[in-house]
């Protein structure tokens, strides 16, 4: 290999775990997403819609489509997961004009249909899960991901109310860890894995092309694979000329 | 400079090579050629449209809209039933012989399902302006004396009675276009969806 | 009579056939460096296929346009297919035109008598350029906006008219609705038709000269008793079977991107274009995509306020530089031979350390240039440090490629 094609593939591997590191100075707990588990969809889907969806629209998403995609029949859908809309071609927004948004919290609750490809699944979970109680904010509720957040704890039935605790020892303020101070409906372990069901659902949520796109690409690589030996192969027989 | 063995090797491998190779060009194509037919907001725009006709007194109408179409909905009174068949002589299709303007379920005098409820594309068959209802009878009409009631479209003057069948003798060539529609119970119709098959 | 002659009575299609396919001699000793044309041409072709069914759903308004294309990622049947292609592709068509730029600067593919094929492709080069920044504004996300508002204003930095032409160029006194109408513009049919007919005159220009091959020797010199050069085969069928293996390789790893890692980590579709634009909240780094971060590094590095006009106007100006350099590239090489196979060791270095360098600033354009990325210094020195080199290398050049010892090129390719 010429003394050119190594210094590029030095280059590249020298460059490459810089550039497929993962970004953030944020310290995020990993979530594992699994969107071939249709039950864990549907459960996450769920809570999505009886919890998220009265603030927050995921206006890019059609209900027919997330039922197809998770093996929802229309009855059940139109029963359990619609609530503001008539038919389920419809897309997934919420009644609440922006403008009394704007008065009620001071800001208009963001649409949650990208928010697994902007901010991630790991934030999404991380932050569900990093709510404590906190007087000195309107709604009572603040965040040690997202400080000063104007959202309330939705699922504060759920998990229960948790202190923050703080070390001020170096000047600086540093979250030291959570204390719980009234327990909620789920135990920790069963908290953690109805968020994860909800990350997964939101992950599914920002892309559910995701769905197919793996399994159309694995044949896609196959046929690729066949035609780069059949061009080869003519390219080699043409080239018995030369020379 | 290639000896006949070459030649036939070269003849297969190009031919193979190219066929494959248009199939994954093709494989290529049909997602971009797809992307032309309506996209999952064209369907849902053009879903199937429910209708609540428990206020619907004899002799009224209403009018919903599906596909971007009116639909008249009109619960005809008993002297309305009584003149369709009065009139077939001087209708060019009484007996719904052209098939694309109705479901199978409509090929009777009234058109429709029940006898008494007409469902009907208020499109006019000629040119597809939007005729008006005229449910006068006689010279009070302005359409006649002998008017019994029906539709006139005002773009070009044709006539359809009250199913929606064309007059004799006007523009309009065929009778008014009946949708898809089912009865989910006595006092709701579903326009799109027909009558035998089952949820969309 | 054949069709074929009914054509060739009224049109010179057989001609053109034999003139630059069956009997168009290209240097035989072609390698894998010569791939990277052919597949730029695939690119293009692609882009423009799969823009124009974009184009079909794609709404140019500031409320519509993030929403549309939300609509074709979902609605519209196999869109995020052709989205995917679009956006994944305009970072492959870039991949494959600096690796063909840089075949060009290893064999001496700019120099006499392809001066104008350089000139042309630099052009292309570009407009290339032009049309990705005026893309990346149309899916109006948070990046797309807070970019194009970045690279926008520093035409504000031009002395007396730079203010005015900013709001020009915008058509508002910031980026707007207006200015995304205008920039869809530019992106569907002005670039495209640009970039469609230089193209083709890069083409010709070629044509006319012959190709260079990686012996940078001309085949011309040594024709046999036909008049054809001994070094040269007929492009068809021997280039056009081998073009076609290099597209099935090229596909697969684009087909392979496209299905399983469109993003790619953020470097082909960043996460905060995920976000639609949102002009009370900046996104906390603002960076291009890959292909134009080199220059970006360049223009951030220029940080010296006590130049006569400030740094801004002066990055703006040495990002100016640096492309305009590569224009000048065949008359400042001075050396007597043309392929980096016969050059002296000044050259391959300035090179190798020139290529290494354009990596290193690409790198550079992405991260904060106050923090530490690499070792001991901060980002913002290592990429004044890469301006200096990248300057080096064109300014140095008529010195180091006259003084370099270049071995004596072959009469026939090896």
């Amino acid at each position: 290999m010429s003394m050119i094609t190594k210094l590029l593939l030095i280059v590249s591997l020298l460059v490459s775990p810089a550039l497929l590191a993962s970004g953030g100075g944020e310290n995020l707990d990993s979530v594992y997403i699994n969107l071939a588990d249709k039950g864990s969809l549907r459960r996450g889907a769920h809570t999505f819609v009886n919890y998220c969806l009265s603030c927050h629209a995921a206006s890019y998403m059609r209900y027919e489509r997330m039922a197809a995609d998770l093996e929802i029949d229309t009855p059940t859908l139109v029963e359990n997961l619609m609530f503001v809309a008539d038919k389920p071609g419809e897309l997934m927004t919420i009644n609440m004009a922006s403008e009394d948004a704007k008065v009620w919290f001071g800001v208009v609750p963001p649409d949650l249909s990208l928010t697994a490809r902007s901010r991630g699944p790991d934030w999404i979970y991380t932050y569900l899960r990093s709510f404590y109680r906190d007087e000195s904010t309107p709604t009572g509720w603040n965040n040690t991901l997202f400080p000063s957040v104007a959202m309330p704890h939705v699922l504060y039935e759920w998990q229960g109310m948790r202190e923050a605790h703080f070390d001020e020892s170096h000047g600086v303020s540093e979250f030291s860890g959570f204390e719980q101070i009234v327990s909620g409906e789920m135990s920790e372990a069963a908290y953690d894995e109805a968020i994860s069901d909800l990350t997964n659902f939101m992950d599914y949520l920002a892309e559910p092309a995701k769905l197919v796109r793996y399994r159309i690409g694995f044949w896609v690589m196959g046929f690729m694979l066949v035609f780069i030996g059949l061009t080869y192969a003519l390219k080699k027989e043409y080239w018995r000329d030369i020379h | 400079m290639a000896d006949n063995i070459n030649n036939g090797r070269r003849r297969l491998l190009t031919t193979v090579t190219t066929s494959v190779g248009l199939v994954g060009a093709g494989a290529l194509a049909v997602p971009l050629v797809a992307s032309m037919k309506p996209s999952a907001r064209a369907r849902a725009a053009g879903a199937p449209v429910e209708v609540d006709i428990t206020d619907l007194a004899p002799g009224q109408m209403k009018v919903v809209e599906w596909r971007g179409k009116p639909v008249w909905i009109l619960r005809r009174d008993e002297t309305m039933l009584l003149e369709l068949a009065s009139i077939v002589g001087d209708l060019s299709d009484p007996d719904s012989a052209v098939v694309e303007q109705q479901p199978v379920y409509a090929r009777n005098a009234h058109r429709s399902i029940r006898p008494d409820v007409l469902v009907v594309l208020g499109v006019c068959t000629h040119l597809g302006c939007a005729p008006s209802k005229n449910f006068d009878k006689g010279v009070a009409s302005g359409l006649g004396d002998d008017w019994v009631g029906g539709f006139f479209c005002p773009c070009h003057g044709s006539k359809f009675d009250l199913s929606g069948r064309v007059y004799k003798n006007v523009p309009a060539p065929t009778n008014l276009e009946v949708p898809p529609h089912t009865y989910v119970s006595d006092n709701r119709i579903v326009i799109g969806i027909d009558q035998e098959e089952t949820a969309a | 009579m054949s069709l074929l002659n009914w054509i060739d009575d009224r049109f010179p299609l057989t001609k053109v056939w034999q003139e630059h396919m069956a009997q168009y001699y290209a240097p035989k000793n072609f390698n894998i460096w010569y791939y990277f044309g052919s597949l730029a041409l695939v690119m293009l072709v692609l882009q423009i296929v799969t823009g124009i069914v974009l184009t079909m759903h794609y709404k140019p308004d500031a409320d519509l346009a993030f929403a549309s294309v939300e609509y074709i990622m979902r609605d519209v049947p196999a869109g995020w297919f052709i989205r995917y292609l679009h956006g994944v592709g305009s970072s492959m068509f870039f991949l494959m035109v600096y690796l063909h730029m840089f075949r060009a600067m290893l064999y001496g593919s700019h120099r006499n008598p392809r001066e104008l094929i350089w000139l042309l492709g630099m052009v292309i080069y570009v407009a290339l350029m032009a049309e990705a920044f005026f893309g990346y504004l149309l899916p109006w996300g948070n990046m797309s906006y807070w970019g194009a508002q970045v690279i926008v204003s520093l035409f504000g930095a031009i002395p007396w008219i730079g203010e005015p032409l900013a709001e020009w160029i915008r058509g508002d006194f910031v980026i707007s609705d207006a200015t995304l109408n205008r920039f869809f513009a530019f992106h569907v049919i002005l670039l495209p038709l640009l970039l469609a007919l230089l193209v083709y005159l890069h083409i010709v220009a070629l044509h006319k000269v012959g190709s260079n091959n990686p012996d940078g020797i001309e085949i011309k010199k040594n024709k046999d008793k036909d008049g054809i050069p001994v070094d040269g085969i007929p492009f068809h069928p021997y280039y056009t079977v081998k073009d076609t293996f290099g597209v099935a390789v090229f596909m697969t790893v684009f087909l392979g991107i496209v299905f399983f890692v469109p993003e790619l980590g953020g470097w082909f579709l960043e996460k905060d274009n995920f976000a639609p634009a949102d002009i009370l909240q900046t996104p906390p780094e603002i960076v291009p995509l890959w292909y134009l971060t080199p220059y970006y590094s360049i223009l951030r590095a220029v940080t010296f306020e006590w130049l006569p006009g400030g740094a801004k106007l002066w990055g703006v100006i040495a990002m100016g530089a640096a492309i305009v350099m590569f224009f000048f590239l065949p008359w400042l090489d001075r050396a007597k031979v043309r392929s980096i196979r016969y050059r002296g060791w000044m050259y391959k270095t300035m090179l190798m350390l020139f290529a290494v360098n354009f990596v290193m600033l690409g790198y550079l354009g992405t991260v904060n240039p106050g923090h530490v990325n690499l070792i001991w210094f901060k980002n913002v020195t290592w990429a004044q440090i890469g301006l200096v080199i990248y300057f080096a290398f064109f300014f140095l050049m008529p010195i180091y490629t006259k003084l370099d010892r270049n071995k004596p090129e072959p009469d026939r390719v090896r």
